[in-house]
């Protein structure tokens, strides 16, 4: 059977300026100087594009002259990619713009960013917000296999550290970080302390995807997706988020804790690849503890495992995974609800390039890149490859 | 040591849901309700339409006991909106009729919270409407 990605590329990767505050900049500018930026980089015409997905499809395609062209508005980001490339595959379209951004969303009134505080009448009363629905997880998890807030503030200390020589980040120069100076940040949510969470910031992000034949003639060196997969336990910030909470269905197996790994599971049956394959993880960060547990829950190492490996420096530079290697959440860019996401995408691209002009891995050939986390009860993966699968 | 106590200021109140409403009625009333399934017998919570065990539409609203234990919690100091006064302690409580429900910690101080601490639910009116459940040790 032809793999289901055999015919897409990966061509084109833009971020814009990521900026705590990018004032006097409207989101429409955002993203179309994203888009732009991401067929600058492929050396594709705008005209070439055919359909538009993610934020203001129609608005962006009207100004760029298109049309007909399909516009399908998604605030996702693997979900994106993945959609993106299926109607290549579906001969629905042969050149796909990917867009998503975040400016003037954010308040100075004391309160956590807006998108972060759930609304659902089973939970607003209490004062949660996603650092608390996440620390319930992280929590239970402590319970259960004595995981420390030292292994946490080694995983924040680690993307940290990747953003600050990252000139691209939004906290470049704002470090270098030990698990120390994790630990004596302020306490936020219990066990997380600020430098365990990810920041908030505005920035703009595109790709670009064609067909394969197409890829060749273009600027870059096409990246490939070799598999890609998405699990859910329901809706984000309403259930309460436990970690033994069990479902029915063909991940059955899987509590709710290890969100994701049905999803890993598939992302890896699709492309013939084990974990051992995997040169570098550009995973989800939005709380320290996120990485620990992708690590067990899409089997890199075993229940438990993820914080001893984290403190032998199995994530750092030069271990076994690298994660997050341009600083991510925490220290790269958050810029409201999902450009970040599609940002963990666009990083796994340009480490398969080798283009990366800090924390290359060298020679790095399959990335594994992943959104959301247990805390938020979804999880979304997809394995990139150098190779045309 | 300094006793958690119920947010009660200018905090966020919901619309409810007709699909809560026999919960928030009980809530009210003093009562703590779920939905139970009369083909397979198991707790369901929150309010929902099936089953999630045998997906059948047989569900029955009945009262708990207001008794469970302590699954996972956090003690948050920083609060969501400056209407929370920190620290406050949200947490997972595992009642004893078999479904998890998102409370919050009251009665006690924020070290003494343990996995598997039991507690009882107790109720405080926020408007003339509307009554939140809180939870407090219970030895």
């Amino acid at each position: 059977m032809t793999h289901p990605y055999a015919d897409v590329a990966i061509v084109g990767v833009h971020n814009t300026k990521q900026a705590r505050r990018l004032p006097d900049v409207s989101l429409h500018q955002l993203l179309m100087e994203a888009l732009l930026g991401a067929c600058a980089d492929a050396g594709v015409a705008p005209r070439e594009i055919d359909a538009v997905i993610g934020m203001q499809p129609a608005e962006l395609g009207f100004d760029l002259g298109l049309g007909p062209f399909q516009r399908t508005m998604s605030s996702m980001g693997i979900p994106a990619v993945r959609e993106a490339a299926h109607m290549i595959q579906s001969g629905q379209a042969d050149t796909v713009a990917l867009v998503s951004g975040g400016v003037g969303l954010l308040q100075n009134d004391g309160a956590t960013a807006p998108w972060t505080r759930p609304s659902n009448e089973l939970v607003v009363s209490y004062g949660l917000f996603t650092a608390a629905e996440f620390a319930l997880m992280a929590r239970r998890h402590m319970i259960d296999f004595g995981t420390t807030e030292e292994q946490l503030a080694t995983v924040a200390a680690t993307i940290r550290n990747n953003g600050h020589v990252n000139p691209e980040a939004v906290y470049f120069g704002r470090g270098p970080f030990t698990a120390d100076d994790i630990l004596a940040s302020p306490m936020i949510a219990d066990p997380f302390h600020l430098l365990d969470c990810s920041m908030t910031c505005e920035g703009g992000t595109a790709m670009l995807l064609t067909r394969a034949e197409r890829a060749a003639d273009l600027a870059q060196r096409p990246v490939y997706i070799h598999g890609s997969a998405s699990d859910s336990f329901g809706p984000a910030y309403a259930q309460a988020p436990s970690w033994d909470m069990r479902g029915t269905g063909s991940g059955d197996d899987v509590p709710a804790g290890y969100v994701g790994r049905r999803a890993a599971r598939i992302s890896f049956r699709q492309s013939g690849l084990r974990p051992d394959d995997v040169d570098v993880c550009e995973f989800y960060d939005p709380f320290s503890f996120e990485i620990i547990r992708q690590l067990e829950a899409f089997e890199f190492v075993g229940p438990g495992e993820g914080g001893p490996f984290v403190m032998e420096g199995g994530i750092a530079p030069g271990g076994r995974w690298p994660v997050t290697t341009d600083g991510g959440t925490m220290s790269f860019s958050h810029a409201g609800i999902s450009a970040q996401m599609v940002q963990r995408v666009v990083r796994g691209v340009q480490q398969l390039r080798g283009t990366c002009a800090t924390m290359q891995v060298e020679g790095a050939e399959v990335a594994m890149c992943s959104n959301a986390g247990a805390g938020a009860l979804f999880n979304d993966v997809m394995l990139l490859g150098v190779e045309q699968p | 040591m300094t006793l958690l106590v119920p947010r009660l200021g200018e905090i966020p109140v919901p619309r409810t849901s007709p699909e809560a409403a026999e919960y928030w009625a009980g809530t009210h009333l003093g009562e703590l309700r779920y939905q139970r399934c009369r083909a397979c017998g198991r707790a369901n919570f929150g309010p929902g339409l099936t089953c999630r065990a045998c997906q059948s539409l047989d569900l029955e609203w009945v009262a708990s006991a207001g008794l469970g234990e302590v699954y996972s919690w956090t003690v948050v100091w920083r609060p969501q909106t400056p209407a929370f006064e920190v620290p406050y302690a949200p947490a997972i409580i595992r009642m004893d009729e078999g479904y998890d429900m998102i409370g919050a910690l009251v009665g006690l101080d924020h070290t003494e919270i343990t996995a598997g601490l039991r507690v009882a639910v107790e109720f405080h009116q926020l408007t003339p409407t509307f009554t939140l459940p809180f939870f407090h040790p219970h030895l």
